[in-house]
């Protein structure tokens, strides 16, 4: 928490929700009273792009962008996205990996392809590294959209925000009626990861 | 009330506060949110449209202006340039109530062909120039720009980028008021610009600019933040924010007004400090002007006009120039090299059937703005040309009109962007005897931008029914008098009919009739496709179609070539999988 501002970077792929929980994270810290800023390019992602979604927030944030080596956590959605953006994280932060592939189409052309054992090399590189399937954490709560506050719930862990805050945060933006699923689900994440 | 918005967003709810009554905008990354912004939420008191280009959304928005209503028009940068015809003699006329042209600027190109920086139109119309730095300005200078159009009888540019527009921050909201103007009042002299009032005018104009130099002098716009004197910055938008982070003790100048520049504040800022460094995106748009004056300071060879801005850059040109000691960078870690990503057409998507056909025509295709420009991208790779908005239908007349290239050539632009500036491109072909082949790939929404409605889809931004144009009568009634609509997913049909227009001595237009899977609803699909790998002997065909959908299994041939699967969650049931497998292992799912 350099200068009293906490950087989180989001990362994962388009239409996996990415923007959704930044956009809760945000949320949370501005009802804790912080400034809070966040910044991610929209356009291509929606057509399977890299999603990156920067959140800052501390007492004064002034720029939109976490500085690259200054990230105090990153929430990886997929896991080569999580390898992509590893670089970003200062010494000694922490890295939260959700176990979910999602193989690009450009692997099909031979060219390229999906990198082996990515959870191992992540490891090698970050000593404070949480692998999590928040998929298979889901389907037991029999929903696999949930995925999403799953992850929030494991990244609360690393930061110094409020449960009481992220649940008040998840019951008003959750879908209509699924406030006390998600906040389940928030639980369930926040939990599986101790 | 604080929100957490958007600069976008919070521009929106600056029109809305701030008594805007008229916005138009053809759609544009990264400025399509305020318009969608102020239809969502201020509609009753903002007259919203999506205009047919930004041409039109200018000028509509002038002619509100001089109705005596406030106005914006927002377009992203190259849409300035559509509508640089109307803007720079506006200059010279001024306006009625206040005028806000928006031009969202992207640097780094995250969404556009481009990374021009728009500021310069400033200072080519001589008109003033105002950027925020954050959300909440982008909500407060909106007062400003109004109030600055209004006393000094100009346009004002509003220039962001994309780091304002799509960044989001808290904002303090207020309650709207409203400024009370009369209606359009005959003024020849002020509003028809014939050469004996427009020299009148230009003289108006340069006496304008130097009441807005004074005004610079003094305007809270600029603000100066004392600090350590060893060296002053000179900034403005979001490379203020990144200059803050990284020099937070060094003493500012931070510009809200860019153009014209504040002189006589920046030579006292410069006796200030003994050094004077210049931190701003894309182009020395400052600096040049600051060095035109006789006072020396340094910016665009620490911060190149390459790409955007962020903290690590400007923290490595502060360094560069000996503003911070080698000791603060951060230690720079190895970047792993993992697969691209690169945005594909989606799974479904209509534009993949044509371009398939088109593949086996054997033409040059030249292309337009829309989604269907990733086809130049493997595995596809039909598209060969993509320069403006429009301009297909142009460069395929040109190529053909030349008559040094032996194979044909077609033009493919989408239905807003035909809307938008390709109908006078095909009434040319038409009347100067070119032959050529257009396809308009009528998807019936614009789509890239994420799903606007436009003249073709008979619904306005502020959701009522309205006419829809018929792109076949439009097209028949410019002079095309071959025109055939084609199923894309039907590859058989859509193959014999573009060959058949591609010969024809004639020029023709076919258009494709499958609407977008995104917008305005995601489709739901009546029915899937999945692999019998028994049957799959990994030959590769549907790899070659691009759909993200279809990805390598874990089962391999003898060869060890991967056979196919298809993701279930993502399949739409177009067929065109089914059509090119020549094994049929691709079949439909059963219920």
């Amino acid at each position: 928490m350099k200068d009293g501002t906490t950087n989180v970077l989001i990362v994962g792929v388009g239409g996996q929700g990415v923007l959704l929980a930044s956009e809760m994270l945000c949320q949370v810290a501005k009802t804790m009273g912080l400034d809070a800023k966040k910044s991610e390019v929209h356009g291509m992602s929606q057509r399977g792009g890299v999603v990156t979604s920067h959140v800052r927030f501390g007492k004064k944030v002034h720029s939109p962008l976490i500085e690259e080596g200054a990230a105090d956590v990153i929430l990886a959605f997929e896991v080569a996205e999580g390898l992509r953006w590893v670089h970003y994280l200062k010494p000694g932060g922490t890295i939260i990996v959700n176990e979910q592939r999602i193989v690009p189409p450009i692997a099909t052309t031979g060219k390229f392809s999906y990198p082996d054992k990515v959870e191992d090399t992540i490891k090698a590189r970050v000593p404070h590294t949480t692998v999590i399937d928040a998929f298979e954490i889901g389907k037991k709560l029999g929903n696999t959209k949930l995925v999403n506050t799953i992850l929030l719930g494991v990244l609360s862990n690393d930061l110094d925000l409020e449960e009481s805050k992220w649940l008040e945060v998840i019951e008003k933006m959750a879908p209509k009626g699924t406030g006390e699923i998600n906040k389940k689900a928030f639980i369930e994440g926040r939990q599986a990861a101790k | 009330m604080e929100m957490l918005l958007s600069g976008n967003e919070a521009f929106a709810r600056g029109v809305y506060e701030h008594g805007g009554e008229f916005a138009s905008a053809y759609p544009g990354t990264p400025s399509t949110e305020i318009l969608e912004t102020l239809a969502r939420q201020c509609k009753a008191d903002v007259y919203c449209e999506w205009s047919i280009n930004e041409k039109v959304a200018l000028e509509v928005a002038v002619g509100a202006s001089w109705g005596g209503a406030r106005a914006i028009a927002a377009m992203k940068h190259v849409g300035v340039n559509v509508a640089a015809d109307p803007l720079m003699t506006l200059a010279y006329t001024g306006v009625g109530a206040g005028l806000i042209l928006v031009s969202a600027d992207d640097p780094s190109l995250h969404s556009s062909q481009n990374e021009q920086d728009n500021r310069f139109y400033g200072k080519f119309a001589s008109i003033p120039v105002l950027e925020p730095a954050d959300s909440q300005e982008s909500l407060d200078f909106v007062k400003d720009a109004f109030e600055i159009s209004e006393k000094f009888d100009t346009p004002v540019l509003f220039r962001v980028t994309t780091r304002i527009a799509h960044s989001k921050g808290l904002v303090k909201l207020g309650e709207r008021r409203t400024v009370e103007h009369a209606g359009f009042e005959k003024n020849i002299a002020k509003y028809v610009m014939m050469p004996v009032f427009a020299i009148v005018r230009h003289k108006m104009v340069i006496e304008r600019l130097e009441a807005l130099k004074r005004f610079a002098e003094t305007t809270h716009l600029n603000t100066v933040e004392m600090g350590d004197t060893k060296v002053g910055v000179i900034s403005g938008s979001v490379a203020y924010q990144y200059a803050k982070e990284v020099l937070p003790g060094a003493s500012f100048l931070k510009l809200g007004l860019s153009y014209p520049l504040p002189m006589n504040k920046i030579i006292d800022f410069a006796s200030k400090v003994d050094r004077l460094i210049v931190v701003e995106e894309l182009e020395p748009f400052y600096e040049e002007q600051i060095l035109a004056v006789g006072i020396p300071c340094e910016g665009k060879k620490f911060f190149s006009n390459f790409m955007e801005l962020n903290v690590e850059r400007v923290r490595e040109g502060f360094i560069e120039a000996g503003a911070l000691p080698k000791s603060t960078a951060l230690p720079k870690q190895a970047q792993e090299n993992v697969l691209p990503r690169p945005p594909a057409l989606c799974p479904g998507c209509p534009h993949r059937g044509l371009m398939m056909a088109l593949k086996k025509c054997g033409v040059n295709i030249t292309g337009d703005i829309g989604c269907y420009t990733l086809a130049a991208l493997p595995p596809l790779e039909t598209i060969d040309t993509c320069l403006c908005m429009g301009a297909s239908i142009n460069h395929a007349f040109g190529i053909e009109k030349a008559k040094k290239t032996k194979k044909k050539t077609v033009a493919v632009i989408g239905d807003s962007t035909f809307l938008h500036s390709g109908i006078t491109g095909l009434a040319n072909v038409v009347y100067n005897r070119g032959t050529q082949t257009t396809i308009i790939v009528d998807n019936r929404i614009t789509a890239m931008t994420g799903g606007q409605d436009h003249p073709g889809t008979s619904k306005t931004l502020m959701g009522e029914p309205t006419h829809a144009i018929d792109l076949v009568q439009l097209v028949k009634a410019l002079g095309v008098e071959h025109v055939r609509t084609v199923d894309p997913f039907d590859q058989k049909t859509t193959l014999a009919v573009l060959k058949e227009e591609i010969e024809r001595d004639a020029p023709s237009v076919v258009i494709t009739t499958k609407p977008c899977v995104l917008f305005p609803s995601k489709l739901k699909p009546a029915t899937k496709f999945h692999v019998l790998l028994e049957k799959c002997t990994a030959c590769g065909a549907c790899f070659r179609i691009g759909c993200p959908a279809i990805t390598a299994s874990s089962e391999k041939n003898e060869k060890g070539r991967a056979k196919s699967q298809i993701d279930l969650e993502l399949c739409t049931g177009c067929t065109l999988c089914f059509q090119v497998c020549p094994e049929e292992a691709i079949q439909e799912l059963k219920k």
